[in-house]
């Protein structure tokens, strides 16, 4: 196939160079990582929702042969290393010591030999508990008796987190008032697990000889991980190595930090071994961040021909045992949700938000998501269809009638936001051709005629991705910039070093291509490094579909400021001035004369053999690039769905999906991350879900009962490409990963809810299992 | 316990414990980190190797039952720079994103055309529902399976990430 002696660039189907390790099995995740002398571990976990620890014994697991430590909160807390800080600003037990708060939460760390030692320790530690009562519904956890979890806390008396509010109130209330149509819907958006196929883990590497601590770990933020670990172990940064090597999915999994990253490390400063910590998958499921969680209220307010006069909200969010909620900041506790009113045309809005502690593992984390624009979008197309089903309207001519028009743009929303371009009319329009909506509906009428259960869904959003601004959003006052170091050797072959982490997403394929088009050497030739902060300029990670936005234009800036200085060098090439040469996309030339020029490749090794006077020697530069706004990626989906009478079985027919990231750096990644995508969203509304008993057990903690799509219920996806530059990028392009989680839910939710209005269903909250919707059916004659 | 197992074509003796799962001999005592580990019940598929030809969850199988049989994993399917045409097809077809399910999905995919050689959209869905994927939405993976048959030959100029 050679695809090494094409040259690739910008804008090309490139088949991606990373594939070669994977597919042959040589790819190099943590698990995969065995060091001389490295001992595994073991995580005690609770049993209990809610109950305070009388006492615990580690003396029989201590005399068990291989066993080399058994940590406990209180051998931590002698440290002053019992609870760490959150990335939400709260504080999070490493190990517990007063009590447990949630069902899979962290006791004790024991270190032995092997995997299958360290199992058997766990059965050997003695933990005395006094059950205490649970609160694993929000609903309850401001209610009166509720028990306080979080009572570490000086005066403590309740489970209230956070109020939090935005938007114009009044006028909101004014719209409500006046409207001639209104509409509320109450809807759950279940707790979620994102659930990559490779769990969380580490190898922490502490060399007692150098003092240096090396951290292999599954980190989609490896530089801001190395500053927190600096700031809460008391080791210098300089100190501390993260290597994140190849990661098995991430989707916001791997933001957080967790109590095994720091047992391990702490473990490993005390044996002087390496010391690896693997994650189960039930203890992935039970223990890491989950995601979503949110009660709301959508209402809108309307004329009766159906302009949309105000929208607003109401959440109550739970965030768990510990707020370890990734937010771009304390300032956002509800991340972007204020984006809520989309791609449409609202004069009035606002929104209401209260987070609450509950016996529930901690979080809730972006999953696959930028900051709760997944909640945001979810609300605002569901109670459109409300809308539209109350005015006995076609919900496609509802949102037409309200989307903003292409002229409006730069777009500023009444939420605060500067959109950077758009065309919601066109992507629609494009959805409905490739899904040829005239015939759907036809087609649906002779259905129902027969007796079939089929319904029709739209969804049409935007999202709102690539945080930065740095003065806007942070991670513990980090501000989210991201970096790229370019580097020419004198052969014109590159390195690019980058601070975001690739976890699937195509990195070392995509980001070569940027560098391909901004210098005119083939993408081929462009070698992308990762996830090592020691090899790699700081930067804040891979999620909330930023590295495109952030890190693909810090590229783009860092490939021109090294072109500013190879035409330098060109011109003294070339003996002519600076100002008579132009750049062709390939080379520098004389203008006038195209036979005098020279291209990277000639360029490059003058910047080691022949450079010009009072000119440093080499080529290369870095650049943190600090977006002035953010980019809005948005989309059209439409689904079809048919209901099995009988089992209440929804299948997905066909799904269209027209997205608009801007210009697409690869378009066959760009798919591919649609499809990956769709097939996440889709599960979220048929399937997946965590749920809890009144006591606070875990319910789905294996994929035995956390279902996700297999390839027997994935559809055949239908995509459409729409290409709208954006105006806040350098290269015009967006983030695009997310779009389908977050707009394909909703489609999914209004087709079946479509299909079952016929009799009389209004609504059903995800996901919609064959038991729910077959229930819905029969209580409703169907 | 010892045992006698040929795995990848070269015999090899060990004394594991007979609780010993196959998934963490071959990874952690033979060193053959391509076989992965993603799941506590059987479901994700992650762990596939063929045992005597046929796949098997190497997390559901004690290592005790490989004795006198063989066993085959990801490395064992290629050669030097060589790719078979499914894995070809992975690469060709961007079947693969993260590539933590890859391995246990190309086991999959061989063993299957080796039984169905020229199969439909639909039975190549039904043969991979046993391996989960995260990344892909597994439209791609039919494509990469779709794209071996097509293509049955090795491709001999195959460089798939030898950075020539
Ligand atoms: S690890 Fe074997 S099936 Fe999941
Ligand atoms: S490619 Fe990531 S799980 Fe399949």
């Amino acid at each position: 196939m050679g695809a090494t002696r094409e040259r690739h660039t910008l804008g090309d189907r490139m088949l991606r160079k990373e594939d070669g390790r994977f597919v042959r099995g040589k790819g190099n995740y943590v698990d995969d990582v065995q060091l001389p002398g490295m001992l595994h571990s073991a995580v005690l976990r609770s049993p209990f929702a809610h109950a305070r620890i009388e006492s615990i014994d580690t003396s029989a697991a201590l005399e068990l042969e291989g066993v080399h430590a058994v940590i406990t909160g209180a051998d931590l807390e002698a440290q002053g290393l019992a609870w760490m800080p959150t990335l939400a600003g709260d504080t999070q037990a490493v190990l517990a010591t007063d009590k447990v708060r949630f069902q899979g939460q962290e006791v004790a760390f024991v270190v032995a030999d092997d995997r299958y030692i360290a199992q058997d320790a766990l059965e050997l530690i003695d933990v005395d508990y006094e059950p205490l009562g649970a609160v694993v519904d929000s609903r309850k956890a401001l209610g009166e008796g509720a028990p306080v979890i979080r009572d570490d806390k000086e005066g403590k008396e309740d489970n209230f987190l956070f109020f939090w509010d935005a938007g114009d109130k009044e006028a909101a209330e004014r719209a409500f008032q006046e409207a001639e149509v209104t509409v509320r819907r109450e809807m759950f958006y279940p707790r979620i697990h994102p659930a990559p196929m490779e769990t969380c883990g580490s190898v922490a590497d502490y060399d007692v000889s150098t003092g240096q601590m090396t951290i292999h770990m599954t980190s989609q933020a490896p530089h801001a991980h190395r500053t927190l670990f600096a700031m809460v172990s008391g080791l210098g940064e300089h100190q501390i190595r993260i290597i994140s090597p190849d990661i098995g999915g991430g989707f916001g999994n791997k933001v957080p930090i967790y109590p095994g990253y720091v047992c391990g490390a702490v473990a490993s400063l005390v044996l002087g071994h390496p010391v690896k910590w693997m994650e189960s998958r039930s203890e992935n499921l039970m223990s890491t961040s989950f995601a979503r969680d949110y009660h709301m209220v959508g209402e809108i307010a309307a004329t009766k021909d159906g302009r949309i006069l105000g929208v607003r909200s109401e959440i109550l969010a739970d965030h768990g045992a510990f707020n370890a909620h990734a937010q771009p900041g304390e300032e956002f506790p509800t991340g972007f949700f204020p984006i809520f009113t989309s791609c449409y045309d609202i004069p009035a809005a606002y929104a209401e938000a209260t987070g609450v502690y509950s016996n529930k593992a901690p979080g809730g984390i972006a999953y696959r998501c930028s900051f709760r624009v997944t909640e945001a979008i979810y609300l605002m197309e569901r109670t459109m269809d409300v809308l539209a089903d109350e005015l006995d309207m076609d919900p496609v001519e509802l949102r037409r009638k309200n989307f903003i028009k292409k002229e409006q743009m730069p777009y500023h929303s009444v939420m605060g936001w500067e959109y950077d371009g758009g065309d919601y009319e066109g992507a629609l329009q494009e959805a409905l051709r490739i899904a040829g909506y005239e015939d759907l509906l036809a087609e649906q009428r002779k259905a129902r005629e027969d007796g079939k259960i089929m319904g029709i869904g739209v969804s049409t959003f935007t999202e709102i991705v690539g945080a930065g601004p740095g003065k806007q959003c942070h991670i513990a006052g980090i501000e989210m910039f991201d970096s790229a170091e370019l580097r020419l050797h004198p052969t014109g072959k590159a390195i690019l070093k980058l601070g975001v982490k690739s976890q699937g997403q195509g990195h070392e394929t995509t980001f070569a291509q940027i560098v391909a088009m901004e210098l005119g050497i083939p993408a081929e030739n462009i070698e992308v490094r990762e996830g090592d902060t020691d090899n790699t300029p700081y930067g804040l990670g891979t999620y909330g579909s930023r590295s495109t936005p952030v890190c693909g234009a810090a590229t783009s800036m860092v490939s021109r400021k090294v072109r500013e200085k190879a035409k330098r060098i060109a011109a003294h090439m070339l003996e002519a001035a600076e100002d008579d040469l132009e750049w062709t996309g390939e080379r520098f030339q004389v203008k006038g004369s195209p036979e005098q020029g020279k291209n990277m490749e000639e360029i490059s090794f003058a910047a080691y053999t022949d450079v010009p006077e009072g000119e440093e020697a080499g080529l290369e530069s870095v650049n943190y690039y600090d977006p002035p706004e953010m980019t809005y990626p948005f989309g059209a989906y439409l689904c079809v769905v048919e209901i099995d009478r009988g089992t209440g079985q929804v299948e997905v027919k066909r799904f269209i999906a027209v997205d608009d990231c801007g210009v697409r750096i690869n378009p066959m990644v760009v798919d591919g991350q649609i499809h990956g995508g769709l097939a996440q969203g889709i599960g979220t509304a048929l399937m997946e879900v965590i749920e809890f008993d009144e006591d606070g057990n875990h319910l789905n903690s294996s994929f035995m009962d956390y279902l996700m799509l297999t390839s027997m219920e994935t559809p055949k996806y239908e995509l459409g490409e729409f290409v709208t530059p954006s105006t806040h990028h350098p290269l015009g392009a967006r983030g695009v990963a997310e779009s389908p989680t977050v707009g394909s839910p909703a489609a999914v939710v209004n087709a079946v809810v479509d299909a079952l209005s016929p009799y009389g269903v209004q609504h059903l909250d995800m996901p919609l299992t064959p038991d729910k919707v077959w229930r819905a059916l029969r209580e409703n004659g169907g | 316990m010892r045992i006698e197992v040929s795995v990848n074509g070269a015999p090899r003796a060990a004394e594991v414990e007979p609780r010993l799962l196959l998934v963490h001999f071959v990874r952690e005592h033979l060193g053959l980190t391509g076989t992965h580990w993603g799941c506590d019940t059987s479901n994700c598929g992650a762990c596939t190797v063929l045992l005597d030809g046929e796949p098997v969850k190497s997390c559901t199988l004690l290592t005790v039952r490989t004795d006198g049989h063989e066993v085959t994993t990801i490395e064992g399917l290629w050669s030097g720079t060589e790719l078979t045409p499914v894995q070809e097809g992975f690469h060709q077809e961007h079947g693969l994103q993260c590539g933590f399910c890859t391995p246990g999905m190309i086991v999959t995919g061989t063993a299957f055309l080796e039984r169905n050689p020229d199969p439909t959209e639909a039975e190549i869905r039904e043969a991979i529902s046993g391996n989960l994927c995260r990344c892909t939405g597994y439209e791609n993976i039919i494509k990469s399976i779709r794209w071996a048959v097509e293509h049955p030959a090795r491709s001999r100029e195959s460089r798939v990430g030898s950075r020539e």
